[in-house]
Protein backbone atom coordinates (compact mmCIF):
# COMPACT_ATOMS: atom_id res chain seq x y z
CA UNK A 1 0.00 0.00 0.00
CA UNK A 2 1.67 3.23 -1.18
CA UNK A 3 0.58 6.87 -0.90
CA UNK A 4 0.01 6.85 -4.67
CA UNK A 5 -2.30 3.84 -4.41
CA UNK A 6 -4.21 5.57 -1.61
CA UNK A 7 -4.60 8.71 -3.73
CA UNK A 8 -5.88 6.62 -6.64
CA UNK A 9 -8.46 4.84 -4.45
CA UNK A 10 -9.50 8.18 -2.90
CA UNK A 11 -10.21 9.50 -6.40
CA UNK A 12 -12.35 6.45 -7.17
CA UNK A 13 -14.20 6.97 -3.87
CA UNK A 14 -14.69 10.71 -4.51
CA UNK A 15 -12.84 11.69 -1.35
CA UNK A 16 -10.65 14.79 -1.43
CA UNK A 17 -8.19 13.50 1.23
CA UNK A 18 -5.63 15.89 2.73
CA UNK A 19 -1.95 14.92 2.47
CA UNK A 20 -1.94 14.12 6.20
CA UNK A 21 -4.96 11.84 5.70
CA UNK A 22 -3.17 10.11 2.82
CA UNK A 23 -0.20 9.35 5.12
CA UNK A 24 -2.37 8.05 7.97
CA UNK A 25 -4.55 6.04 5.61
CA UNK A 26 -1.49 4.47 3.91
CA UNK A 27 -0.18 3.26 7.27
CA UNK A 28 -3.57 2.07 8.60
CA UNK A 29 -4.70 0.30 5.44
CA UNK A 30 -1.32 -1.46 5.16
CA UNK A 31 -1.71 -2.70 8.75
CA UNK A 32 -5.21 -4.01 8.05
CA UNK A 33 -4.23 -5.74 4.82
CA UNK A 34 -1.36 -7.45 6.69
CA UNK A 35 -3.86 -8.79 9.20
CA UNK A 36 -6.25 -9.84 6.43
CA UNK A 37 -3.50 -11.98 4.85
CA UNK A 38 -4.57 -14.72 7.29
CA UNK A 39 -7.03 -16.03 4.68
CA UNK A 40 -4.27 -16.45 2.08
CA UNK A 41 -3.39 -19.86 3.54
CA UNK A 42 -6.90 -21.24 2.87
CA UNK A 43 -7.58 -23.44 -0.15
CA UNK A 44 -10.68 -21.76 -1.58
CA UNK A 45 -10.56 -23.10 -5.13
CA UNK A 46 -13.65 -25.29 -4.76
CA UNK A 47 -15.64 -22.94 -2.51
CA UNK A 48 -18.72 -21.19 -3.88
CA UNK A 49 -18.81 -17.46 -2.96
CA UNK A 50 -21.64 -16.41 -0.62
CA UNK A 51 -22.99 -12.96 -1.40
CA UNK A 52 -25.94 -12.95 0.99
CA UNK A 53 -27.61 -15.24 3.54
CA UNK A 54 -30.39 -16.43 1.23
CA UNK A 55 -30.48 -17.66 -2.37
CA UNK A 56 -31.04 -14.59 -4.49
CA UNK A 57 -34.37 -14.38 -6.25
CA UNK A 58 -35.99 -11.52 -8.07
CA UNK A 59 -38.79 -10.03 -6.00
CA UNK A 60 -41.42 -8.30 -8.12
CA UNK A 61 -44.51 -6.44 -7.01
CA UNK A 62 -47.74 -6.23 -8.96
CA UNK A 63 -47.46 -3.70 -11.77
CA UNK A 64 -50.02 -1.23 -10.49
CA UNK A 65 -49.76 2.55 -10.18
CA UNK A 66 -49.34 3.77 -6.62
CA UNK A 67 -48.27 7.09 -5.12
CA UNK A 68 -44.55 7.68 -4.54
CA UNK A 69 -42.93 10.13 -2.17
CA UNK A 70 -44.23 13.69 -2.30
CA UNK A 71 -42.01 15.63 -4.73
CA UNK A 72 -42.09 18.92 -2.85
CA UNK A 73 -41.33 17.19 0.44
CA UNK A 74 -38.34 15.39 -1.12
CA UNK A 75 -37.01 18.51 -2.86
CA UNK A 76 -37.36 20.55 0.32
CA UNK A 77 -34.48 18.44 1.68
CA UNK A 78 -32.11 19.07 -1.26
CA UNK A 79 -29.18 21.49 -0.80
CA UNK A 80 -30.24 23.17 -4.07
CA UNK A 81 -33.44 22.66 -6.08
CA UNK A 82 -34.88 24.57 -9.02
CA UNK A 83 -38.03 24.17 -11.14
CA UNK A 84 -39.02 20.93 -9.40
CA UNK A 85 -35.59 19.35 -9.91
CA UNK A 86 -32.30 18.82 -8.05
CA UNK A 87 -29.77 21.43 -9.08
CA UNK A 88 -26.07 20.54 -9.49
CA UNK A 89 -22.95 22.35 -10.76
CA UNK A 90 -21.92 21.90 -14.45
CA UNK A 91 -21.33 18.28 -15.50
CA UNK A 92 -20.38 18.48 -19.19
CA UNK A 93 -17.80 20.62 -20.95
CA UNK A 94 -15.15 19.98 -18.30
CA UNK A 95 -12.19 17.65 -18.60
CA UNK A 96 -11.94 16.32 -15.04
CA UNK B 1 -27.70 3.58 41.51
CA UNK B 2 -25.39 0.60 41.55
CA UNK B 3 -22.85 0.34 44.33
CA UNK B 4 -21.14 -2.87 43.33
CA UNK B 5 -18.13 -1.35 41.60
CA UNK B 6 -15.49 1.27 42.14
CA UNK B 7 -16.04 4.93 42.82
CA UNK B 8 -16.58 5.88 39.17
CA UNK B 9 -19.77 7.87 38.55
CA UNK B 10 -22.81 5.86 37.42
CA UNK B 11 -26.42 6.54 36.50
CA UNK B 12 -27.97 3.13 35.99
CA UNK B 13 -31.61 2.99 37.02
CA UNK B 14 -35.27 3.18 36.17
CA UNK B 15 -37.89 5.90 36.69
CA UNK B 16 -39.67 5.77 40.04
CA UNK B 17 -43.41 5.62 40.61
CA UNK B 18 -44.31 4.03 37.27
CA UNK B 19 -44.04 0.53 35.81
CA UNK B 20 -40.74 -0.01 33.94
CA UNK B 21 -41.20 -3.00 31.67
CA UNK B 22 -43.06 -2.87 28.36
CA UNK B 23 -45.48 -5.63 29.29
CA UNK B 24 -46.43 -3.97 32.62
CA UNK B 25 -46.74 -0.50 31.11
CA UNK B 26 -48.95 -1.68 28.25
CA UNK B 27 -51.22 -3.66 30.62
CA UNK B 28 -51.61 -0.89 33.22
CA UNK B 29 -52.08 1.83 30.60
CA UNK B 30 -54.69 -0.24 28.78
CA UNK B 31 -56.75 -0.63 31.95
CA UNK B 32 -56.25 3.06 32.89
CA UNK B 33 -54.41 2.12 36.09
CA UNK B 34 -51.63 4.44 35.02
CA UNK B 35 -51.74 7.07 32.30
CA UNK B 36 -49.42 7.00 29.30
CA UNK B 37 -48.63 10.64 30.05
CA UNK B 38 -47.44 9.88 33.59
CA UNK B 39 -45.21 7.09 32.28
CA UNK B 40 -43.55 9.19 29.59
CA UNK B 41 -43.16 12.11 31.99
CA UNK B 42 -41.31 9.86 34.45
CA UNK B 43 -38.90 8.79 31.71
CA UNK B 44 -38.47 12.36 30.46
CA UNK B 45 -37.58 13.43 34.01
CA UNK B 46 -34.74 10.89 34.07
CA UNK B 47 -33.56 12.14 30.69
CA UNK B 48 -33.57 15.68 32.03
CA UNK B 49 -31.61 14.64 35.11
CA UNK B 50 -28.94 12.39 33.55
CA UNK B 51 -28.77 12.81 29.77
CA UNK B 52 -26.07 15.47 30.02
CA UNK B 53 -23.87 12.86 31.79
CA UNK B 54 -24.55 10.00 29.35
CA UNK B 55 -25.20 11.62 25.95
CA UNK B 56 -27.40 8.76 24.76
CA UNK B 57 -29.42 10.97 22.40
CA UNK B 58 -28.86 13.08 19.32
CA UNK B 59 -32.40 14.40 19.73
CA UNK B 60 -34.97 14.14 22.54
CA UNK B 61 -38.52 14.53 21.19
CA UNK B 62 -40.18 15.41 24.49
CA UNK B 63 -43.08 17.42 23.08
CA UNK B 64 -44.16 14.89 20.45
CA UNK B 65 -43.72 12.11 23.03
CA UNK B 66 -46.14 13.86 25.41
CA UNK B 67 -48.57 14.49 22.55
CA UNK B 68 -48.49 10.79 21.57
CA UNK B 69 -49.07 9.76 25.17
CA UNK B 70 -52.02 12.14 25.45
CA UNK B 71 -53.49 10.69 22.25
CA UNK B 72 -53.17 7.17 23.65
CA UNK B 73 -54.84 8.16 26.93
CA UNK B 74 -57.64 9.79 24.90
CA UNK B 75 -58.14 6.64 22.81
CA UNK B 76 -58.41 4.54 25.95
CA UNK B 77 -60.90 7.01 27.43
CA UNK B 78 -62.91 6.63 24.20
CA UNK B 79 -62.93 2.87 24.61
CA UNK B 80 -60.60 2.00 21.76
CA UNK B 81 -57.83 -0.62 21.90
CA UNK B 82 -54.54 1.28 22.33
CA UNK B 83 -52.31 -1.58 21.04
CA UNK B 84 -49.92 -4.07 22.62
CA UNK B 85 -47.23 -1.47 23.38
CA UNK B 86 -49.61 1.23 24.63
CA UNK B 87 -47.65 4.03 26.27
CA UNK B 88 -44.28 2.26 26.14
CA UNK B 89 -41.45 4.82 25.81
CA UNK B 90 -39.11 3.76 22.99
CA UNK B 91 -35.83 5.27 21.81
CA UNK B 92 -34.74 4.88 18.18
CA UNK B 93 -31.24 4.59 16.79
CA UNK B 94 -30.60 7.67 14.70
CA UNK B 95 -30.10 5.67 11.50
CA UNK B 96 -33.83 4.81 11.39
CA UNK B 97 -35.78 7.19 9.17
CA UNK B 98 -38.45 9.19 10.98
CA UNK B 99 -40.64 11.41 8.81
CA UNK B 100 -40.00 15.13 9.34
CA UNK B 101 -37.76 14.35 12.35
CA UNK B 102 -34.00 14.86 11.88
CA UNK B 103 -32.12 11.64 11.10
CA UNK B 104 -28.36 12.12 11.21
CA UNK B 105 -26.62 8.73 11.43
CA UNK B 106 -24.33 10.79 13.72
CA UNK B 107 -22.75 12.21 10.57
CA UNK B 108 -22.20 15.79 9.42
CA UNK B 109 -23.05 14.71 5.89
CA UNK B 110 -26.76 14.39 6.75
CA UNK B 111 -26.78 17.82 8.38
CA UNK B 112 -30.33 19.15 8.52
CA UNK B 113 -31.97 16.17 6.81
CA UNK B 114 -35.56 15.32 7.73
CA UNK B 115 -36.63 12.11 5.96
CA UNK B 116 -39.77 12.22 3.79
CA UNK B 117 -40.92 8.83 5.11
CA UNK B 118 -40.96 6.55 8.17
CA UNK B 119 -39.12 3.24 8.42
CA UNK B 120 -41.43 0.20 8.50
CA UNK B 121 -40.43 -0.54 12.11
CA UNK B 122 -41.51 2.98 13.12
CA UNK B 123 -44.94 2.49 11.50
CA UNK B 124 -45.40 -0.85 13.24
CA UNK B 125 -44.37 0.42 16.67
CA UNK B 126 -46.55 3.53 16.34
CA UNK B 127 -49.54 1.38 15.35
CA UNK B 128 -48.87 -0.71 18.48
CA UNK B 129 -49.15 2.38 20.70
CA UNK B 130 -45.44 3.09 21.35
CA UNK B 131 -44.28 6.55 22.39
CA UNK B 132 -41.01 7.71 20.77
CA UNK B 133 -38.78 9.66 23.16
CA UNK B 134 -35.86 10.41 20.84
CA UNK B 135 -33.14 9.46 18.39
CA UNK B 136 -30.07 7.81 19.88
CA UNK B 137 -26.38 8.36 19.22
CA UNK B 138 -24.30 5.88 17.22
CA UNK B 139 -20.91 5.48 15.62
CA UNK B 140 -21.17 7.42 12.35
CA UNK B 141 -23.21 5.30 9.90
CA UNK B 142 -23.03 2.46 12.47
CA UNK B 143 -19.31 1.96 11.86
CA UNK B 144 -17.62 1.31 15.17
CA UNK B 145 -17.68 -0.54 18.47
CA UNK B 146 -17.66 2.27 21.01
CA UNK B 147 -19.89 5.14 19.74
CA UNK B 148 -16.73 7.27 19.81
CA UNK B 149 -16.96 7.69 16.02
CA UNK B 150 -20.07 9.89 16.36
CA UNK B 151 -19.72 13.38 14.89
CA UNK B 152 -21.52 14.58 18.04
CA UNK B 153 -19.24 13.00 20.67
CA UNK B 154 -19.32 9.63 22.47
CA UNK B 155 -22.12 8.05 24.49
CA UNK B 156 -20.83 7.08 27.94
CA UNK B 157 -21.59 3.89 29.82
CA UNK B 158 -24.25 4.37 32.53
CA UNK B 159 -22.41 1.78 34.68
CA UNK B 160 -19.21 3.88 34.61
CA UNK B 161 -19.24 7.26 32.93
CA UNK B 162 -15.50 7.10 32.21
CA UNK B 163 -16.04 4.12 29.89
CA UNK B 164 -17.58 3.55 26.47
CA UNK B 165 -21.12 2.31 25.92
CA UNK B 166 -20.01 -0.02 23.13
CA UNK B 167 -21.21 0.40 19.60
CA UNK B 168 -22.37 1.11 17.17
CA UNK B 169 -25.80 1.29 18.87
CA UNK B 170 -24.25 2.69 22.07
CA UNK B 171 -26.92 5.36 22.51
CA UNK B 172 -29.76 2.82 22.32
CA UNK B 173 -28.05 0.51 24.85
CA UNK B 174 -27.21 3.35 27.24
CA UNK B 175 -30.73 4.82 26.97
CA UNK B 176 -32.22 1.56 28.30
CA UNK B 177 -29.52 1.06 30.97
CA UNK B 178 -30.01 4.64 32.24
CA UNK B 179 -33.80 4.39 32.32
CA UNK B 180 -34.36 6.94 29.54
CA UNK B 181 -36.56 4.49 27.61
CA UNK B 182 -38.17 1.13 28.39
CA UNK B 183 -36.91 -0.38 25.16
CA UNK B 184 -34.98 0.87 22.17
CA UNK B 185 -34.18 -0.18 18.64
CA UNK B 186 -30.71 -0.59 17.20
CA UNK B 187 -29.17 -2.09 14.10
CA UNK B 188 -26.61 -4.90 14.02
CA UNK B 189 -24.20 -5.41 11.11
CA UNK B 190 -21.34 -7.13 12.96
CA UNK B 191 -22.45 -6.95 16.60
CA UNK B 192 -23.76 -3.40 16.89
CA UNK B 193 -26.74 -4.44 19.04
CA UNK B 194 -25.23 -7.32 21.04
CA UNK B 195 -21.88 -5.77 21.98
CA UNK B 196 -23.27 -2.50 23.43
CA UNK B 197 -26.02 -4.53 25.14
CA UNK B 198 -23.31 -6.62 26.83
CA UNK B 199 -21.24 -3.57 27.83
CA UNK B 200 -24.29 -1.71 29.20
CA UNK B 201 -25.82 -4.71 31.01
CA UNK B 202 -29.05 -4.98 29.00
CA UNK B 203 -30.67 -7.51 26.65
CA UNK B 204 -29.99 -7.08 22.91
CA UNK B 205 -31.26 -9.15 19.99
CA UNK B 206 -30.19 -9.45 16.36
CA UNK B 207 -32.87 -11.50 14.60
CA UNK B 208 -32.46 -13.71 11.53
CA UNK B 209 -31.55 -11.70 8.42
CA UNK B 210 -34.82 -10.91 6.64
CA UNK B 211 -37.04 -11.18 9.74
CA UNK B 212 -37.37 -7.43 10.34
CA UNK B 213 -37.85 -5.06 7.40
CA UNK B 214 -34.86 -2.88 6.61
CA UNK B 215 -37.06 -0.34 4.78
CA UNK B 216 -36.06 3.03 6.23
CA UNK B 217 -32.91 1.76 7.92
CA UNK B 218 -30.03 3.77 6.46
CA UNK B 219 -27.93 1.13 4.72
CA UNK B 220 -24.42 0.26 5.91
CA UNK B 221 -23.77 -3.30 4.62
CA UNK B 222 -26.99 -4.53 3.06
CA UNK B 223 -26.28 -8.29 3.23
CA UNK B 224 -25.52 -8.05 6.97
CA UNK B 225 -27.68 -5.24 8.47
CA UNK B 226 -30.63 -6.18 10.67
CA UNK B 227 -32.78 -4.17 13.12
CA UNK B 228 -33.44 -5.47 16.64
CA UNK B 229 -34.48 -4.45 20.19
CA UNK B 230 -32.74 -3.56 23.47
CA UNK B 231 -34.57 -4.02 26.77
CA UNK B 232 -34.05 -4.74 30.44
CA UNK B 233 -35.88 -8.08 30.25
CA UNK B 234 -35.91 -10.95 27.76
CA UNK B 235 -39.70 -10.77 27.71
CA UNK B 236 -39.72 -7.15 26.57
CA UNK B 237 -37.29 -7.97 23.76
CA UNK B 238 -39.63 -10.79 22.71
CA UNK B 239 -42.70 -8.51 22.79
CA UNK B 240 -41.07 -5.82 20.67
CA UNK B 241 -39.46 -8.23 18.20
CA UNK B 242 -42.82 -9.91 17.64
CA UNK B 243 -44.33 -6.58 16.69
CA UNK B 244 -41.58 -5.38 14.32
CA UNK B 245 -41.06 -8.77 12.62
CA UNK B 246 -42.96 -10.15 9.64
CA UNK B 247 -42.91 -9.68 5.89
CA UNK B 248 -42.70 -6.23 4.29
CA UNK B 249 -42.98 -5.93 0.52
CA UNK B 250 -40.89 -2.75 0.62
CA UNK B 251 -37.77 -4.77 1.58
CA UNK B 252 -36.87 -7.26 -1.16
CA UNK B 253 -34.82 -9.34 1.33
CA UNK B 254 -37.75 -9.66 3.73
CA UNK B 255 -38.64 -13.32 4.41
CA UNK B 256 -42.23 -13.97 3.27
CA UNK B 257 -43.66 -15.13 6.59
CA UNK B 258 -45.75 -13.78 9.44
CA UNK B 259 -44.62 -12.40 12.78
CA UNK B 260 -42.36 -14.35 15.10
CA UNK B 261 -44.11 -16.03 18.05
CA UNK B 262 -41.78 -15.64 21.02
CA UNK B 263 -43.53 -14.62 24.24
CA UNK B 264 -45.39 -17.94 24.36
CA UNK B 265 -42.14 -19.98 24.65
CA UNK B 266 -40.38 -18.01 27.39
CA UNK B 267 -41.46 -20.27 30.26
CA UNK B 268 -40.64 -23.53 28.52
CA UNK B 269 -37.15 -23.90 30.01
CA UNK B 270 -34.23 -25.69 28.39
CA UNK B 271 -34.83 -29.30 29.47
CA UNK B 272 -33.49 -31.59 26.75
CA UNK B 273 -31.90 -28.84 24.65
CA UNK B 274 -28.41 -29.39 23.29
CA UNK B 275 -26.22 -26.35 23.91
CA UNK B 276 -23.04 -25.99 21.86
CA UNK B 277 -19.73 -24.93 23.39
CA UNK B 278 -17.20 -23.90 20.73
CA UNK B 279 -14.08 -25.98 21.42
CA UNK B 280 -11.89 -23.86 19.13
CA UNK B 281 -13.32 -20.46 20.14
CA UNK B 282 -10.77 -17.77 19.20
CA UNK B 283 -9.02 -16.77 22.42
CA UNK B 284 -8.50 -13.40 23.97
CA UNK B 285 -11.50 -13.10 26.28
CA UNK B 286 -10.77 -11.68 29.72
CA UNK B 287 -10.47 -14.43 32.39
CA UNK B 288 -13.52 -13.10 34.26
CA UNK B 289 -15.60 -13.29 31.09
CA UNK B 290 -14.47 -16.88 30.57
CA UNK B 291 -15.52 -17.63 34.18
CA UNK B 292 -19.00 -16.18 33.56
CA UNK B 293 -19.24 -18.30 30.40
CA UNK B 294 -18.44 -21.47 32.37
CA UNK B 295 -21.03 -20.48 34.97
CA UNK B 296 -23.57 -20.00 32.19
CA UNK B 297 -22.89 -23.55 30.96
CA UNK B 298 -23.23 -24.82 34.57
CA UNK B 299 -26.53 -22.98 34.93
CA UNK B 300 -27.93 -24.40 31.69
CA UNK B 301 -26.76 -27.90 32.64
CA UNK B 302 -28.48 -27.51 36.01
CA UNK B 303 -31.65 -26.52 34.14
CA UNK B 304 -31.64 -29.78 32.19
CA UNK B 305 -29.72 -28.94 29.02
CA UNK B 306 -26.81 -30.95 27.65
CA UNK B 307 -23.56 -29.16 26.79
CA UNK B 308 -21.98 -30.46 23.59
CA UNK B 309 -18.59 -29.44 22.15
CA UNK B 310 -18.71 -28.19 18.56
CA UNK B 311 -15.92 -27.07 16.26
CA UNK B 312 -16.05 -23.96 14.05
CA UNK B 313 -12.58 -24.00 12.47
CA UNK B 314 -13.29 -21.10 10.08
CA UNK B 315 -14.53 -18.73 12.81
CA UNK B 316 -11.02 -17.38 13.25
CA UNK B 317 -11.18 -15.98 9.69
CA UNK B 318 -14.53 -14.22 10.23
CA UNK B 319 -12.94 -10.90 11.18
CA UNK B 320 -11.05 -10.73 7.88
CA UNK B 321 -14.08 -11.74 5.81
CA UNK B 322 -16.25 -9.19 7.61
CA UNK B 323 -13.82 -6.29 7.38
CA UNK B 324 -13.56 -6.83 3.62
CA UNK B 325 -17.25 -7.51 2.88
CA UNK B 326 -18.83 -4.84 5.11
CA UNK B 327 -16.58 -1.98 3.87
CA UNK B 328 -17.06 -3.15 0.27
CA UNK B 329 -20.83 -2.95 0.62
CA UNK B 330 -20.52 0.32 2.56
CA UNK B 331 -18.38 1.94 -0.12
CA UNK B 332 -21.20 1.26 -2.56
CA UNK B 333 -24.08 2.22 -0.21
CA UNK B 334 -22.42 5.47 0.87
CA UNK B 335 -21.89 6.59 -2.73
CA UNK B 336 -25.34 8.18 -2.43
CA UNK B 337 -24.00 10.94 -0.14
CA UNK B 338 -22.97 13.22 -2.96
CA UNK B 339 -24.38 16.60 -1.96
CA UNK B 340 -27.21 16.39 -4.51
CA UNK B 341 -30.37 15.12 -2.84
CA UNK B 342 -30.02 15.64 0.91
CA UNK B 343 -27.79 16.90 3.67
CA UNK B 344 -24.50 18.71 3.28
CA UNK B 345 -23.17 20.25 0.06
CA UNK B 346 -19.78 21.93 -0.28
CA UNK B 347 -19.96 23.98 -3.48
CA UNK B 348 -17.28 23.65 -6.15
CA UNK B 349 -16.81 24.54 -9.82
CA UNK B 350 -18.02 21.23 -11.24
CA UNK B 351 -19.98 18.22 -10.07
CA UNK B 352 -17.04 15.88 -9.51
CA UNK B 353 -15.22 18.47 -7.40
CA UNK B 354 -18.47 19.11 -5.48
CA UNK B 355 -18.85 15.38 -4.73
CA UNK B 356 -15.28 15.06 -3.43
CA UNK B 357 -15.36 18.28 -1.40
CA UNK B 358 -18.74 17.40 0.15
CA UNK B 359 -17.68 13.86 1.08
CA UNK B 360 -14.32 15.00 2.44
CA UNK B 361 -16.02 17.55 4.71
CA UNK B 362 -19.03 15.42 5.64
CA UNK B 363 -17.55 12.03 6.58
CA UNK B 364 -15.49 11.30 9.69
CA UNK B 365 -12.23 9.34 9.85
CA UNK B 366 -13.66 5.84 10.39
CA UNK B 367 -16.21 6.19 7.60
CA UNK B 368 -13.50 7.39 5.21
CA UNK B 369 -11.28 4.49 6.30
CA UNK B 370 -14.01 1.96 5.52
CA UNK B 371 -14.95 3.59 2.21
CA UNK B 372 -11.27 3.48 1.22
CA UNK B 373 -10.84 -0.14 2.33
CA UNK B 374 -14.01 -1.20 0.53
CA UNK B 375 -13.22 0.70 -2.64
CA UNK B 376 -9.76 -0.88 -2.67
CA UNK B 377 -11.14 -4.40 -2.07
CA UNK B 378 -13.53 -3.94 -5.01
CA UNK B 379 -11.11 -2.23 -7.39
CA UNK B 380 -9.81 -3.77 -10.61
CA UNK B 381 -6.88 -6.06 -9.93
CA UNK B 382 -7.72 -6.57 -6.23
CA UNK B 383 -11.33 -7.80 -6.39
CA UNK B 384 -10.42 -11.51 -6.57
CA UNK B 385 -7.64 -11.23 -3.99
CA UNK B 386 -9.79 -9.50 -1.38
CA UNK B 387 -13.56 -9.25 -1.91
CA UNK B 388 -13.86 -12.47 -3.92
CA UNK B 389 -11.87 -14.42 -1.34
CA UNK B 390 -13.85 -12.93 1.53
CA UNK B 391 -17.11 -14.16 -0.04
CA UNK B 392 -15.68 -17.69 -0.13
CA UNK B 393 -14.58 -17.48 3.50
CA UNK B 394 -18.13 -16.35 4.31
CA UNK B 395 -19.35 -19.62 2.79
CA UNK B 396 -16.88 -21.66 4.90
CA UNK B 397 -18.14 -19.98 8.07
CA UNK B 398 -21.76 -20.58 7.12
CA UNK B 399 -20.96 -24.25 6.34
CA UNK B 400 -19.24 -24.61 9.74
CA UNK B 401 -22.40 -23.40 11.47
CA UNK B 402 -24.58 -25.76 9.40
CA UNK B 403 -22.42 -28.72 10.49
CA UNK B 404 -22.48 -27.61 14.14
CA UNK B 405 -26.28 -27.24 14.16
CA UNK B 406 -26.66 -30.88 13.19
CA UNK B 407 -25.55 -31.78 16.73
CA UNK B 408 -26.75 -28.79 18.79
CA UNK B 409 -29.82 -26.53 19.03
CA UNK B 410 -27.99 -23.33 19.98
CA UNK B 411 -24.39 -22.24 20.63
CA UNK B 412 -23.35 -20.16 23.65
CA UNK B 413 -20.31 -17.83 23.71
CA UNK B 414 -19.26 -14.59 25.37
CA UNK B 415 -20.74 -11.56 23.57
CA UNK B 416 -17.60 -9.45 23.89
CA UNK B 417 -14.03 -10.47 24.79
CA UNK B 418 -13.82 -7.47 27.16
CA UNK B 419 -16.03 -5.43 29.48
CA UNK B 420 -16.62 -1.72 28.76
CA UNK B 421 -13.22 -0.10 28.15
CA UNK B 422 -12.09 3.44 29.03
CA UNK B 423 -13.03 6.20 26.60
CA UNK B 424 -10.16 6.90 24.21
CA UNK B 425 -8.26 3.66 24.87
CA UNK B 426 -8.75 2.13 21.42
CA UNK B 427 -9.53 5.06 19.10
CA UNK B 428 -6.04 5.26 17.61
CA UNK B 429 -5.80 1.56 16.80
CA UNK B 430 -8.59 0.52 14.41
CA UNK B 431 -7.61 -3.17 14.48
CA UNK B 432 -7.86 -3.45 18.27
CA UNK B 433 -11.32 -1.87 18.01
CA UNK B 434 -12.32 -4.35 15.29
CA UNK B 435 -11.29 -7.27 17.55
CA UNK B 436 -14.14 -6.30 19.93
CA UNK B 437 -16.49 -7.92 17.41
CA UNK B 438 -14.74 -11.27 17.14
CA UNK B 439 -17.58 -13.26 18.73
CA UNK B 440 -20.47 -11.35 17.16
CA UNK B 441 -19.39 -11.08 13.51
CA UNK B 442 -19.74 -14.75 12.43
CA UNK B 443 -23.51 -14.63 13.04
CA UNK B 444 -24.02 -11.73 10.65
CA UNK B 445 -22.00 -13.45 7.93
CA UNK B 446 -24.25 -16.51 8.25
CA UNK B 447 -27.46 -14.44 8.57
CA UNK B 448 -28.41 -16.22 11.79
CA UNK B 449 -30.14 -14.83 14.90
CA UNK B 450 -28.22 -14.11 18.11
CA UNK B 451 -28.88 -12.36 21.40
CA UNK B 452 -26.90 -11.06 24.36
CA UNK B 453 -28.21 -11.52 27.90
CA UNK B 454 -26.59 -9.92 30.99
CA UNK B 455 -24.89 -12.54 33.17
CA UNK B 456 -23.01 -11.18 36.17
CA UNK B 457 -20.04 -8.87 36.15
CA UNK B 458 -16.34 -8.90 35.31
CA UNK B 459 -13.45 -6.52 35.82
CA UNK B 460 -14.31 -3.50 38.00
CA UNK B 461 -17.83 -4.85 38.53
CA UNK B 462 -18.82 -4.07 34.94
CA UNK B 463 -21.54 -6.05 33.12
CA UNK B 464 -20.78 -9.24 31.19
CA UNK B 465 -23.04 -10.45 28.39
CA UNK B 466 -23.52 -14.05 27.33
CA UNK B 467 -24.35 -14.58 23.67
CA UNK B 468 -26.79 -17.21 22.36
CA UNK B 469 -26.49 -18.15 18.68
CA UNK B 470 -29.14 -20.10 16.80
CA UNK B 471 -29.65 -21.30 13.21
CA UNK B 472 -31.85 -19.46 10.69
CA UNK B 473 -35.28 -18.71 12.23
CA UNK B 474 -34.22 -20.43 15.46
CA UNK B 475 -35.50 -17.47 17.53
CA UNK B 476 -37.89 -19.55 19.65
CA UNK B 477 -35.16 -21.84 20.96
CA UNK B 478 -32.80 -18.89 21.34
CA UNK B 479 -35.34 -17.01 23.48
CA UNK B 480 -35.99 -20.10 25.63
CA UNK B 481 -32.27 -20.22 26.44
CA UNK B 482 -32.17 -16.43 26.92
CA UNK B 483 -35.07 -16.53 29.36
CA UNK B 484 -33.45 -19.39 31.30
CA UNK B 485 -30.12 -17.55 31.55
CA UNK B 486 -31.99 -14.47 32.78
CA UNK B 487 -33.73 -16.52 35.51
CA UNK B 488 -30.44 -18.16 36.55
CA UNK B 489 -28.61 -14.80 36.53
CA UNK B 490 -31.18 -13.39 38.91
CA UNK B 491 -30.52 -16.31 41.31
CA UNK B 492 -26.74 -16.28 40.97
CA UNK B 493 -26.07 -12.57 41.02
CA UNK B 494 -28.66 -11.09 43.38
CA UNK B 495 -28.65 -7.32 43.50
CA UNK B 496 -27.25 -6.95 40.01
CA UNK B 497 -27.39 -8.90 36.80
Amino acid sequence: MSPDAVRKVAKLARLDLSSQEVDTMTRQLAGMLDHFADIDSLDLAAVEPMTQPYPLVNVLRDDVVRPGLDRDEVLSQAPHAQDGRFQVPPIIGLDS
Amino acid sequence: MSDQHSDSPTCVGVPSGVPTTASEIARLVKFSEVSAVSVVDAYLRRIEAFESDVHAFNLVTAETARASAQRIDAEIAAGRNPGPLAGVPIALKDNLCTRAVATTCSSRILDGWEPPYDATVIERLRAAGAVFVGKTNLDEFAMGSSTENSAFGPTLNPHDLTRVSGGSSGGSAAAVAAGFATVSLGSDTGGSIRQPAALCGVVGVKPTYGTVSRYGLVAFASSLDQIGPFSTTVRDAAEVLQIISGHDERDSTSIPQGRLDLVSVLERGVEGLRIGRISDLPGGADPEIESRLEEAFDALRAAGATIVDVSLPSMTYALTAYYLIAPAEASSNLARYDGVRYGLRVDAADTNAMYAATREAGFGDEVKRRIMLGTYALSAGYYDAYYGKALKVRRLISDDFDRAYRSVDVIVTPTSPVVAFPVGSKVDDPLSMYLCDIYTIPTNLAGHPAMSVPFGTGEAGLPVGIQILAPTLGEQTMFRVGAELERRATERFPGGR
